[in-house]
């Protein structure tokens, strides 16, 4: 699947494109196909998002997970604080990254 | 240390109110993030792997106590209650929201910090020894000519779009501690055969994707030329230097294509030409900036004993502190290197700590190393205990500088958008591996610096052993390297063979450390046994 990423304006944080807006949570990407260009487009040009990019990835039976490492980091959070990762109170959520 | 003057304060605060000026137009759509991706570079705030990322200077590493306390306050207030420490003596933040950017500056620029020039193509910080102004092997004093460099440089504008980043380095000892000529221009400050202190110029060094150790191409600039010298080595940079290829527009490649001679040719013509145009700024502003860097007011006559009847503040004494050049005192490092910790990470509560103890012991100064630690340059031997118990109560005692507990690591893919592959877990991992004292010990000096990309943000090249981070096919490996260093016999660290996994290279780098315990003679560092031994013996260990 190809998914959609970028970052919020105001806070820079890291966000997903779920299909009707932005998220986030990875879990929740939804899968563009060929219309992450377009999507990109109207969105960043609505400073709903910026530096946006289609990656590859994966919907598996524990959620959406980018293809790339790099891409998964971002997705949950420095592999090395845990407490500051989107899932700070799952001590495992690391694994899924790696 | 230096204070703002008018015009100083002047320059900052109005950097403030257009920046401020400038986020409020990107917010309401004014300013694409094509057009307000340079305007925010140029204050410092990049778009790191997950949020903006502010990175502060710190000149030449020095801070009073109030503005390390801002720091402190900074990483509480406006990002995640902590900050990390850099390998060019600046801080960054991990987790800074665009719209709180204007304010934080406008804080910085309150106690005279900012964070301009610490990204673009133009003169970065400059960076010098962190032992400046108290070390005993010292000629002089580095710090007032690395603070009328910039002067020079900031806002110079024909220096601001350079064909790349520029980083300048000034030291006055034998002992380099800023890994002097790995920068685009090392200074040294010496003594000539009269007796008169000049500048010897070392052009053209540098990490990343090529690493080059600069060579000298002038013994001796008199101070009165020395911002001319360093104009001349610029321009003929900004004339000559590469503007079609990103990987080739350094500094080190155009003095490397040249050739040194040709280089230094078109330098000293050039440095005739700008002797006639007045570009030198008179001598008594350098003795007027020298004045903020007169000596504090130490007491004399001090004892110069310590009670070392405490085993743990023994240990940390041998191992972290630094012999200071008045009587009765001694310069003090803390370790941002807890075992398993992430090196250079301070929180909040501790960058408070240390500014408190600055305040109160250190004449209210501090430096920051670019081995990612900090400094209190001038402490009464007689309160070094009392300052060590505080130290250790918050976790910032730990005994380790120059040992291979005391890992450079940049924050690789944990952090940084450029990076390869993560730093921060194989330097915990080593960490772990070598934690206890005894072996720390036995191994002795041992500098290890890894880097998660090419760039070379933690020095890798420059590491008695290195660890390069790379992407093989979507998975991190790690490449070893052996015999870097960054002091006075710079060299730089060859590859030993193939990469490994994050397991992989923390084996590796014990295979190579038994190579050296079975082979150390004498007083040998890891490095000397290396250079003795060369890389055969080590090869054979960790790929036989």
């Amino acid at each position: 699947m190809k998914i959609l990423t970028g970052n919020d304006l105001k806070t820079g944080a890291v966000i997903w494109w779920t299909g009707v807006g932005w998220s986030l949570d990875v879990n929740n990407a939804a899968d563009v196909g060929e219309h992450g260009a377009a999507v990109i487009a109207r969105e960043e040009g609505a400073q709903n998002v910026f530096a946006a990019y289609v990656i590859d990835g994966e919907k598996t039976p524990e959620g959406v997970r980018p293809a790339h490492i790099k891409d998964r980091i971002r997705a949950l959070g420095p592999t090395v604080r845990p407490d500051l990762t989107l899932k700070p109170s799952d001590p495992e959520a690391v694994n899924w990254v790696i | 240390m230096y204070k703002y003057d008018q015009y100083d304060q002047q320059m900052v605060d109005t950097r403030v109110a257009e920046f401020r000026d400038q986020v409020r137009r990107r917010l309401d759509g004014d300013l694409t993030e094509d057009q307000f991706r340079p305007l925010r570079l140029q204050n410092g705030l990049y778009l790191q792997l997950h949020a903006y990322m502010l990175r502060v200077a710190v000149p030449y590493g020095t801070l009073n106590s109030a503005q390390m306390t801002m720091l402190g306050d900074i990483a509480d207030k406006y990002d995640r209650g902590y900050g990390h420490f850099t390998t060019r003596q600046n801080i960054q933040y991990n987790w800074i929201k665009l719209e709180d950017t204007p304010d934080i500056l406008a804080d910085l620029a309150s106690v005279e910090m900012h964070a301009i020039q610490t990204s673009g193509n133009c003169i970065r910080n400059i960076s010098s020894d962190q032992y400046a102004g108290a070390a005993a092997d010292e000629i002089v004093d580095p710090r007032p000519y690395a603070e009328l460099l910039r002067q020079w440089s900031s806002f110079h504008p024909e220096f601001l779009t350079l064909p790349r980043k520029f980083k300048i380095a000034v030291i006055a000892s034998e002992t380099d501690r800023a890994a002097m000529k790995l920068h685009d221009i090392g200074i040294k400050m010496v003594r000539n055969d009269a007796g008169e202190i000049g500048a010897q110029f070392y052009v053209g060094g540098g990490m990343g994707r090529t690493p080059m150790i600069g060579p000298m191409i002038r013994e001796f600039v008199p101070l009165d030329q020395l911002i001319t010298y360093s104009e001349a080595c610029l321009r003929v940079y900004n004339r000559y230097g590469r503007r079609d290829n990103k990987y080739k527009a350094r500094i080190k490649i155009l003095v490397h294509e040249l050739g040194k001679e040709e280089y230094t040719r078109q330098v000293e013509e050039e440095f005739r030409h700008l002797l006639s145009q007045g570009v030198e700024p008179p001598l008594a502003e350098l003795e007027r900036i020298g004045q903020y860097f007169a000596d504090p007011a130490y007491e004399t006559g001090l004892s110069d004993e310590l009670d070392l009847s405490d085993p743990d503040f023994r240990l940390w004494v041998e191992r972290n502190c630094h012999a200071h050049k008045q009587a009765g005192y001694i310069i003090a490092t803390v370790s941002l290197k807890p075992v398993g910790g992430i090196p250079g990470d301070a929180s909040a509560d501790q960058i408070r700590l240390m500014a408190r103890i600055a305040k109160d012991y250190s004449f209210d100064e501090l430096r920051v190393t670019h081995a990612q630690n900090i400094v209190f340059p001038h402490i009464r031997k007689v309160d070094l205990y009392a300052i060590w118990q505080k130290l250790d109560e918050a976790g910032l005692g730990t005994a380790n500088l120059d040992t291979v507990g005391d890992i450079i690591a940049c924050p690789g893919l944990d952090y940084c958008s450029l990076a390869n592959a993560r730093s921060i877990p194989v330097a915990q991992k080593i960490s772990e591996r070598f934690g206890s004292p005894q072996k720390q010990a036995e191994l002795g000096e041992l500098k290890l610096k890894i880097s998660g990309c090419i760039n070379a943000c933690g020095h890798h090249h420059a590491g008695h052993i290195g660890i390069l981070g790379v992407d093989r096919k979507g998975v991190e490996n790690y490449q070893l390297l052996l015999g870097g260093c960054e002091g006075a016999d710079t060299s730089l660290g060859k590859i030993t063979g193939p990469g490994f996994d994050e397991d992989g290279i923390v084996d590796a780098v014990e295979k190579a450390t038994k190579v050296y315990l079975a082979n150390k003679q004498g007083e040998e560092r890891f490095l000397d046994t290396y250079r003795r031994i060369g890389m055969e013996p080590f090869k054979e260990a960790i790929y036989g």
